[in-house]
């Protein structure tokens, strides 16, 4: 099999969406997460109110993936098998300080399932794949700082193996109102290369 | 694609702390699970390790001089300790690692905890540990995938091996229970008022059990009977986050692409190892994919009337029970499972009887609409 390649990529940091390095949203860097996902919302999106119910890391993701999964990028017929493959460092320790923060105290006792539900990272893979009716393979990976060989290596064996034809794969990490994304999809055929250093390019962008 | 087998396996839970304690106690009907009154606001059943007896065990094996493991981590450690010491291999720098949990050592986000652990609740923390602790030269891959996260372990290892990324896996799973998930599945009305009862018509939910397992995995086998890991599959329902699909899409297309992977057709299975968490939603949209997928007169049990329902190390569990049942050729009770109350039809495993098994299912299903299935088969050269 000859190489992977990558057909787009995307990335958010410091409240600025780029699409294929290319600055698609840029707001004030001062705004907090919150105000700048809904501005992102605003313009990039508008008929997905259940948007506003998802908790911070799926937002992220969310916006991330948005960008990536329409039908310039990708085709419908190709999305329903897509693999998804995310990872980051913090899991879902945001919600989980949230959920946390529900049961502390006997006195005011309230955990919330709808906030619960999110205290796990591959949520995020559940609202993405909803989104754009996504079938395929899942995985979410827990690394202790971006790792580009291993998501290299899923990619190629969830390839190889026959499982999908195209991957989106990626990093999503929020913690501590820290936050950033970079997510790519990967194909048979793509404008840019499948490797180590660019996979880094994308994540240290912006 | 080269085949790929396990080697040496562990399960350690409230049943024992090795898979020899465990299946006896499964071929004697008896289960982990116990009324408890410590964790949450109201009494719940549930399968709980004893911390003293961890301590006592941990301390006698780990022969380490500063033993500053949370509970999770004396679990896992233990449980590895037992599997790589029975392995067909030992660990170099082309093994890879993978760390199955949902929730890792979150009893510490609450206050009341040693503060010098504090950041382990970070999971790369507590990667770092077990890596550590072994010598392993690889950064671990720890799979948060929900309630798939064990299984999922098993699929994502085969595959990096096939495509030579790696020799050989270790692979540990656990959880722990504590305020914080039974507080979450209390909240979602979820948890079982009595000890869970997988596919029966009086399920009302889910018993959440504590434990740890290992296996390890290898392309290279040396002995005349072994268990190859044939095909697998996980695939998304696109459906809900926290409810399953009516149709058992995401499942149905993981037992496919399994099937297919292996080449082997529904009637060559031998045995179905569900998920069966007991909740009346998933185990009717497991029925359904079962049907769908034309299993629905395959023997099938759920394991987790035994030990509850033990999160990351659920799947490993459940697999190495399978493994038994291959090696051993017997088919054990699907505990709790009384009068049938799915709306399709299913071959419950009544009572424990031996039988030829060489060929079986293990499927799981989790929030965030995941599914992943893997056929096992017993081969003698």
């Amino acid at each position: 099999m000859k190489d992977l390649r990558i057909i787009a990529y995307c990335s958010i940091k410091d409240n600025t969406i780029k699409l294929n390095n290319r600055t698609k949203i840029a707001k004030d860097p001062k705004l907090s997460f919150l105000e700048f996902a809904k501005k992102a919302y605003k313009e990039q999106i508008l008929d997905y109110p259940k948007f506003f119910k998802m908790d911070n890391l799926s937002k992220l993701a969310f916006l991330a993936s948005d960008m990536l999964c329409n039908s310039d990028i990708i085709k419908t017929q190709d999305k329903e098998n897509m693999a998804i493959v995310l990872s980051n460092r913090s899991s879902s320790l945001d919600t989980d300080r949230k959920h946390q923060a529900t049961i502390i105290d006997t006195k005011s006792y309230y955990p919330r399932p709808a906030l619960f539900v999110y205290t796990l990272p591959n949520i995020t893979i559940g609202e993405i794949s909803i989104r754009h009716k996504i079938k395929g393979e899942n995985a979410f990976f827990v690394l202790d700082k971006f790792n580009a060989e291993i998501l290299m290596q899923y990619s190629i064996s969830l390839i190889k193996n026959k499982k999908s034809n195209f991957v989106l794969c990626g990093w999503v990490d929020y913690d501590k109102r820290k936050y950033s994304a970079s997510m790519y999809i990967v194909a048979r055929n793509g404008i840019y290369k499948h490797s180590k250093e660019f996979i880094n390019k994308i994540f240290n962008s912006n | 694609m080269k085949p790929i087998y396990i080697s040496s396996n562990n399960i350690l839970s409230p049943l024992g702390f090795n898979t020899v304690e465990n299946i006896s106690q499964i071929s004697r009907e008896k289960s982990a699970i116990k009324l408890q009154n410590i964790i949450g606001k109201i009494p719940s059943y549930a399968a709980l390790i004893d911390n003293d007896f961890l301590n006592q065990v941990f301390k006698a094996q780990a022969n380490c001089d500063i033993c500053d493991f949370t509970k999770l981590e004396k679990m896992m450690l233990l449980s590895l300790i037992d599997t790589i010491s029975k392995a067909s291999f030992s660990i170099t720098d082309r093994t890879l690692l993978i760390i199955a949990t949902t929730k890792g050592n979150i009893d510490i986000l609450n206050s009341k905890i040693n503060h010098m652990l504090k950041n382990r609740v970070y999971l790369p923390e507590l990667g770092k540990q077990i890596k550590n602790f072994f010598g392993f030269k690889n950064e671990p891959i720890i799979l948060s995938n929900a309630c798939v996260s064990g299984v999922l372990a098993i699929a994502v290892a085969k595959r990096l091996i096939q495509n030579e990324f790696y020799d050989n896996a270790f692979i540990v799973g656990g959880d722990l229970i504590t305020e914080f998930t039974i507080s979450g599945f209390q909240s979602l009305q979820a948890i079982s008022d009595r000890p869970c009862k997988p596919f029966s018509k009086y399920r009302s939910g889910i018993t959440l059990g504590e434990a740890a397992a290992s296996l390890a995995i290898t392309s290279t086998n040396n002995s005349e009977k072994t268990i190859q890991i044939i095909g697998d599959g996980s695939n998304n329902d696109a459906n809900h986050i926290s409810g399953p699909s009516r149709n058992g899409e995401g499942l149905y297309r993981s037992i496919q692409s399994a099937l297919q992977e292996s080449k082997t057709s529904p009637e060559r299975l031998d045995y179905i190892s569900a998920h069966g968490t007991g909740t009346s939603y998933n185990d009717e949209m497991e029925a359904i994919a079962f049907n769908r997928a034309k299993l629905e007169n395959v023997p099938i049990n759920g394991l987790k009337g035994y030990f509850g329902h033990t999160l990351g190390a659920s799947g490993i569990i459940e697999t190495i029970v399978g493994l038994h049942s291959m090696n051993n050729n017997i088919l054990y009770t699907s505990l709790g499972t009384d009068e049938l109350g799915v709306s399709v039809p299913l071959n419950i495993i009544r009572k424990t009887q031996k039988r030829n098994i060489k060929t079986i299912l293990k499927t799981a299903s989790g929030f965030g609409g995941c599914n992943t299935a893997i056929i096992f088969k017993k081969i003698k050269f």
